[in-house]
Formats: structure tokens, C-alpha cells, sequence
């Protein structure tokens, strides 16, 4: 039953990690895919940098180039950053409440497949006549009159994997009220546990306007509807609104579990319990609601007028005060802690200036009439590189260097991990830095290439190399983890030796049952205040008893590949193609014929034997 | 005995106790059964009655018809009771969020 003893082909290893409903497998399958595409969206990048090094450049067409923008974003946002921070929630958000998998691992599975799949729709576009070419808003006026069918991947795949999020963000809400261990009160979660409960919050709300307008999108353009055709009586500035409803939501959906991650470090590596924990979730919550409340800075220039503009300008601005505790309480944190600087550190560390540069910038622009001057120019590009990059980013390479050792219970190398950050970090300041000062100087955003003469050379130059150190930075982490998996240096429970929460007090990686017995927890810290007092183990809330786990399941695949094809129906009934509502119907029916079965078909789950258990930890006591 | 068993989370209230809070509950649902049926009336009533204008007409409507959804949820779904607090927090999260998209949309979207 557990297959974490047993050495097996290739063959039945895939198979287990397409049918597993696991949280610690799907961590994984998020991670591998979600770091897949942030290669891809990487190049894209790499791309567009090498595109605009030099002035009057024609390594790429506009056309190329504004397909290479779109999906750069939209990879990196969707495909990338939000799925490998949807992975390091599911390999450790469980552990860290004490429970032994989420509420429903079946659609866990379930979320991550549509997600997948999704972005592989996406992604077929760069094969299938073009990729979508409307930016990653994709503002109706722009992609209504998109030729081809870029834009259609775009909604159909953003479709597909956005009810992946949804299902994903609902999941955590649910495991988090209902399956906490016995003491761990909300006051006790770990502040990577709170931000998760919150951003699935902001999951279960910002979606949902997302999919709306995607839908509205999808009428407009594939059965000839006008929501947002202003010749036809329909309103563009309708998407707008939808878009960044869910669009300023997400960005906090983005950040708050960096925050969470970057919470966990400091503290542990300050030896320290988290400053101010109470105001930090405070100031989580309140960002959380904060951020439904702003989206119009994104529209100043929309022309919604003085009051609107006003009232948006106002509420952005009172962001900037709960994000302003956090950074006190980290930095405070860190104050008469003994801080030692692992690579996680380091990325915590450097985290602090770099994302408060781009909080500062997000101030500027939250200034209304100031924005007149700076939208739609690389001042923008440059705020929400600061801020996702110098916060998002690198909250994402140090949380899974510190998680590393939990998910596969091997160590990243320390040197290998310094080199990276460094050339990441430096690269990151080099390529986004200089953006600022090109954005005042009038270079507006989403120009496929400039004149010379206009004091732009030098800091695109610039920029370009800055891409070039990170990109060899990445390279690094990637042999990083080729040499750390072929060594196969196994490490112990608490691998970085100052662990203070739940995760850290059973195995790396830990049994596929988590918990032997549910810990009983005393308060925040609760593995260190174990330790404390001297004890190596936490202790059990729970007498041995027989374990209760689900069965694996192929029906989330059967489910997602269902939508997959009738998303291709969709895509080309546009063409009046005669097969494509046939396809559309097939498609549908291995979808619902898929939840049919698993609505008839009674799975129990099994049971893992208390003496199974005894034995495990006879053997354990030998060794 | 399964007709007596309480809606309260504490097993051990006493029996008699139990009795009359189930006896309170019935008599409460019974109430806002009736006023339900009532407000029902009273929006058809308006609606048939040619005499009144509809920019009376429609906001009373909307009101009881707020005022019947708070009645469901806190009298018949048992909102009121305790361990609804999570609940009741996502509930008015979520209206908070709707309300305030409705909002903007009516102010310079629609309008
Ligand atoms: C102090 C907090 C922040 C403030 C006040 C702020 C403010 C703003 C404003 C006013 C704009 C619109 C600029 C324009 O288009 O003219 C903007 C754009 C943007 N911000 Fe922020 N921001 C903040 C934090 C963040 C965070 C934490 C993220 C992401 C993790 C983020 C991501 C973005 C993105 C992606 C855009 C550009 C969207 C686009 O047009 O493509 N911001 N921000
Ligand atoms: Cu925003």
C-alpha cells in the first residue's frame, strides 16, 4: 500500500501520479508543471528582451511580438507562479493544520488536472495558427477584432484551468475550517496557513467575475453575441471592470502566499516566534478584503470620472498601510533574533527593499491625476515587475529551496542556491530598474520596437542583460536540483534544525498517512514548543488507531480531457466546421459520463490497519 | 425520541429545557412562515393594483423580499444558532463584494 518503499518501473510511477489524490503527489505534479511553464514563460520573456535590446530591432514581427507579450503574462500569471504557489499550499498547508490529507482529495486531483489542461489549451496555440495576441487583459475592443483564434484559446483555456483554481481555492477553505487538529485553534495557525485561507477566499470571490466575462467573451466572439460591441449596442468598458475585479484580487492571490512563506522563514531563521503575530493575520484579512475595493486604478485613464477616480484612489492608498505593518513585523522579526543567512534568508531578506520599491511605485500610480502620466508606460511594466517579480517570485524560489527537504526529502545545495540568488536577485534589479526611469522618459508599454535617438538604448540594453543573469540563475537552481536528485542525500524531520511548526515534526517526506496519530497542539509554534521543553516528538491528540485514506482515481483525468475536447468543438465552430458541435457533444458527454460514474459508483476508500501502523514503528525504533 | 433531539450542540441540556426551546423554535418558524406568506401577498397585491406607481412598488417589493431572505436563512437554515459563524462571515463577504460591484456598475457603468 504505501509506495513510497517500494522501487518501481516508470511506467507504474506515472500511473500512480495520474490516478493519486494525494495532496503530497499533487504538490508535486503542481510544482513540476507549474515550473515547466515558468520556463516557457521565461523564454517568452527572453524573447521579448532580446527583441527590444537594441532600437529598430527585427528578431520578431509585431504581430510575433505581441503574441509573445500576451502569453508571457498570461503563462506566468496563470500557468506559473499561481499553480507552483497552489502546489507548496498543498504540500504544506495540510501538514502545518495536522491533518491528514485535504477535505477532498478526489477534487484536488480534480483541480489540478483542469489546470493542466487548461494550460495546454493555452499553449496549443503557438501550433494551431497563432498564439492569442490581446495582452494578457485582454480588452475586449482589442480582442474582439483579433484575427484567428488566439483569443479563443485564451478564453477556453483560462476557462478550463480557472475552475481548476476554483475547485483548488474552495478545497483549502474547506480543509482549513474543518480539519484542523485538536488545539490548533485559528489563532494557532501558521501564518502560511492563514494567508492560504485567505487567498482561497479571494479564489472563491475573484474568479467567479472572471469567469463571468470570459463567458460573455466567449458568446461574443464564437456565437456571435455583443456584450461588449459598442457598434452593436453592447459596452467594452464591461470587460474592463469584470477583468480586473477578479484581475486586482488575483494579484494579492499572488503575493499573500509569498507572505506567508516569507512569514515562516524569518521566523525560523531568526529563531524567533513571528513578531506581532496577531496584527500580521489582522493585516492579512484586511488586505484580503482591501483588495476587492481598488480595481478601478487599473481604469483611472477610462475616464470614469473625478469622483470614481477619487474614491479608487483613495482606497488603493489604504493598502499600503496593512502591507506597511507586515513589513515592520518581519523586519522586527528579524531584530535581536540569531539570524542565520541559508539561502532562504537571503531571499527573505532581499525581498523586503525590492517589493517595498514596488509597494512605493503602486503608491505613485494609486495617485490618480499622477497616473495620467505613467499608465499604459514602463513605469507600469516596471511596479508590477517589482512587485511580482521582487515579491512573488522570489517568495516562490525560497519557499521551495525551505520546503525542498520536505516534499523529497532531499537538500538543495547551499553554494549552487547562493549563485542562483545572486545572479537572480542582481538580475532582477538590472532588467526592472532602469524600466522606471524609461517609463518617465515617455516609453510607452507593448511596443514591439522604438526609434533610436530617444535616450532609450542604454537602459533597454541594460534591461536585456539583466534577463540574461537570471535566466543563468534559473539554469543554476535547474542543475541544482539535477545533482541534489542523483545524490539522494536523505535528510531527517527537521532538515534546517530550527523548524517550529507541524511539518517539521514527522518525516521527510512524510508517510503518505501524514500524521501516525493527529498531534496535539499547545500553541503557536507548536513543534518548538515541544522542543523547548526538551521533547523530540510532538504529542498525540489520539489513541493508535485504524487510519481512514481514499482511493486513487482516474475520473479527474476522464473529466478534464472531456472539456479539453469539447473546448477544441468550441474553438472551430466559429469556421462553420460540420464536426465541431459533434466534437463539442462528445466532449461533454466523457465529462458528465465521467461524474455520472463517479456519482453512482460507491468508493469507500480503505483503511490502514492500526498493527500496520505498530509494525512501521518497530521497525523504526530498530533503524 | 428522535423527535426530541435538540438543534443545540450541547447533548447535555436536560430534557425539559430541550422541549421548550423546540416548543420556542416551532413557534418562531410558525411566525415567520405566516409573515413570509403575508409580505408574498402584500407583493402581489401591489403588483395588481394599478394605483400604485411602480417606483413605490418595486423597492417595497426588493425589501420584503431581503426581509424573507434573512427569514429563510436565520430562521429555517439555522443561522441563528451558534457555530454559524464561519458561515454567516462568507455569506456577507460575498455580499459585500457583489454589492459593491452592483454599486460601481450603477454609478458609472449603466447609469
Ligand atoms: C501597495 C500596493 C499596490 C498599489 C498601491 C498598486 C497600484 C497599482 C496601480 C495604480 C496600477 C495601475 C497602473 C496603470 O496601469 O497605470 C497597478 C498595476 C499593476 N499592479 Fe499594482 N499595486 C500594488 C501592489 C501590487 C502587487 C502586490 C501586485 C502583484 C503581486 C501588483 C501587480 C500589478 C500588476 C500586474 C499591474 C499591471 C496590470 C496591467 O496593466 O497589466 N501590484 N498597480
Ligand atoms: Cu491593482
Amino acid at each position: 500500500m504505501s509506495t513510497y518503499a517500494k522501487k518501481q518501473g516508470f511506467g507504474a510511477t506515472l500511473w500512480d501520479f495520474m490516478t493519486t489524490v494525494d495532496h503530497k503527489k499533487i504538490a508535486i505534479l503542481y510544482l513540476i508543471s507549474g515550473g515547466l511553464f515558468f520556463i516557457l514563460g521565461g523564454l517568452e520573456a527572453v524573447f521579448i528582451r532580446i527583441q527590444l535590446a537594441i532600437p529598430d530591432n527585427n528578431f520578431m514581427s509585431a504581430g510575433i511580438f505581441n503574441e509573445m507579450i500576451t502569453m508571457h503574462g498570461t503563462t506566468m500569471i496563470f500557468l506559473a507562479a499561481m499553480p507552483i504557489l497552489l502546489g507548496i499550499m498543498n504540500a504544506v498547508m495540510p501538514l502545518q493544520i495536522g491533518a491528514r490529507d485535504v477535505a477532498f482529495p478526489f477534487l484536488n486531483s480534480l483541480g489540478f488536472w483542469l489546470f493542466f489542461f487548461g494550460g495546454v489549451v493555452l499553449n496549443l496555440s503557438w501550433f494551431l495558427g497563432g498564439a492569442p495576441d490581446a495582452g494578457w487583459t485582454s480588452y475586449a475592443s482589442l480582442a474582439i477584432h483579433s484575427e484567428g483564434h488566439g483569443v479563443d484559446f485564451y478564453v477556453l483555456g483560462l476557462q478550463i484551468s480557472g475552475f481548476g483554481t476554483l475547485i483548488a481555492g474552495i478545497n483549502f477553505l474547506v480543509t482549513i475550517i474543518n480539519m484542523r487538529t485538536p488545539g490548533m485553534t485559528y489563532m494557532r495557525m501558521p501564518m502560511f496557513t492563514w494567508t492560504t485561507f485567505v487567498v482561497s477566499a479571494l479564489i472563491l470571490f475573484a474568479f467567479p467575475p472572471l469567469t463571468v466575462g470570459l463567458f460573455l467573451l466567449l458568446f461574443d466572439r464564437m456565437f456571435g453575441a455583443n456584450f461588449f460591441d459598442v457598434a452593436a449596442g453592447g459596452n467594452t468598458i464591461i470587460w474592463e471592470h469584470l477583468f480586473w475585479i477578479f484581475g486586482h484580487p488575483e494579484v494579492y492571490i499572488l503575493i499573500l502566499p509569498a507572505f506567508g512563506i516569507f512569514s515562516e522563514i524569518f521566523s525560523t531563521f531568526s529563531r524567533k516566534r513571528l513578531f506581532g503575530y496577531s496584527s500580521m493575520v489582522f493585516a492579512t484579512v484586511l488586505i484580503g478584503f482591501l483588495g476587492f475595493m481598488v480595481w478601478a486604478h487599473h481604469m483611472f485613464t477610462v475616464g470614469l470620472g473625478p469622483i470614481a477616480n477619487a474614491i479608487f484612489a483613495i482606497a488603493t492608498m489604504a493598502i499600503a498601510v496593512p502591507t506597511g505593518i507586515k513589513i515592520f513585523n518581519w523586519i522586527f522579526t528579524m531584530w535581536g533574533g540569531s539570524v542565520t543567512f541559508t539561502v532562504p534568508m537571503l531571499y527573505a531578506v532581499s525581498f523586503i527593499p525590492s517589493f517595498t520599491m514596488g509597494g512605493v511605485t503602486g503608491i505613485m500610480l494609486g495617485a490618480a491625476p499622477a497616473d495620467y502620466q505613467y499608465h499604459d508606460s514602463y513605469f507600469v511594466v516596471a511596479h508590477f515587475h517589482y512587485v511580482i517579480v521582487g515579491g512573488v517570485v522570489l517568495g516562490i524560489l525560497a519557499g521551495v529551496t525551505y520546503y525542498w527537504p520536505k516534499m523529497f526529502g532531499t537538500m538543495l545545495n547551499e553554494t549552487l542556491g547562493k549563485f542562483t540568488f545572486w545572479l537572480f536577485l542582481i538580475g532582477f534589479h538590472l532588467t526592472f530598474f532602469v524600466q522606471h526611469f524609461l517609463g518617465l522618459m515617455g516609453m510607452p508599454r507593448r511596443v514591439f520596437t522604438y526609434l533610436p535617438g530617444q535616450g532609450w538604448e542604454t537602459s533597454n540594453l541594460i534591461s536585456s542583460i539583466g534577463a540574461i543573469f537570471m535566466s543563468v540563475g534559473i539554469i543554476i537552481l535547474l542543475i541544482n536540483i539535477v545533482i541534489t536528485s542523483v545524490k539522494n542525500v536523505r535528510v531527517g524531520n527537521d532538515p534546517w534544525g530550527d523548524g517550529r511548526t507541524l511539518e517539521w515534526a514527522i518525516p521527510s517526506p512524510p508517510p503518505f498517512y501524514n500524521f501516525k496519530q493527529l498531534p496535539l497542539v499547545r500553541g503557536l509554534d507548536a513543534y518548538w514548543i515541544e522542543k523547548m521543553e526538551g521533547k523530540k516528538e510532538m504529542t498525540p491528540a489520539e489513541p493508535l488507531d485504524d487510519i481512514h485514506m481514499p482511493n486513487g482515481s482516474i475520473i479527474p483525468i476522464c473529466i478534464t480531457i472531456g472539456l479539453f475536447i469539447a473546448a477544441f468543438g468550441a474553438l472551430y465552430n466559429m469556421d462553420n466546421k460540420t464536426w465541431s458541435v459533434p466534437v463539442i457533444i462528445i466532449g461533454l458527454l466523457i465529462t458528465f459520463g465521467s461524474m455520472l460514474v463517479r456519482s453512482l459508483k460507491d468508493d469507500h476508500g480503505f483503511h490502514i490497519h492500526k498493527e500496520e501502523l505498530m509494525d512501521d514503528k518497530d521497525k523504526e525504533v530498530k533503524a | 425520541m428522535t423527535n426530541q433531539q435538540s438543534n443545540s450542540a450541547n447533548p447535555n441540556l436536560n430534557l425539559a429545557f430541550r422541549r421548550k426551546q423546540n416548543a420556542e423554535e416551532m413557534k418562531h418558524q410558525v411566525i415567520t412562515f405566516a409573515m413570509m406568506i403575508f409580505f408574498t401577498v402584500i407583493a402581489f397585491v401591489m403588483v395588481a393594483m394599478d394605483s400604485i406607481s411602480s417606483w413605490f412598488t418595486i423597492p417595497v417589493i426588493l425589501l420584503l423580499a431581503a426581509i424573507q431572505v434573512i427569514f429563510q436563512l436565520y430562521y429555517f437554515m439555522h443561522m441563528k444558532h451558534k457555530g454559524h459563524e464561519t458561515i454567516a462571515l462568507f455569506i456577507y463577504s460575498g455580499l459585500t463584494v457583489g454589492l459593491i460591484t452592483v454599486l460601481v456598475f450603477l454609478t458609472i457603468v449603466w447609469l
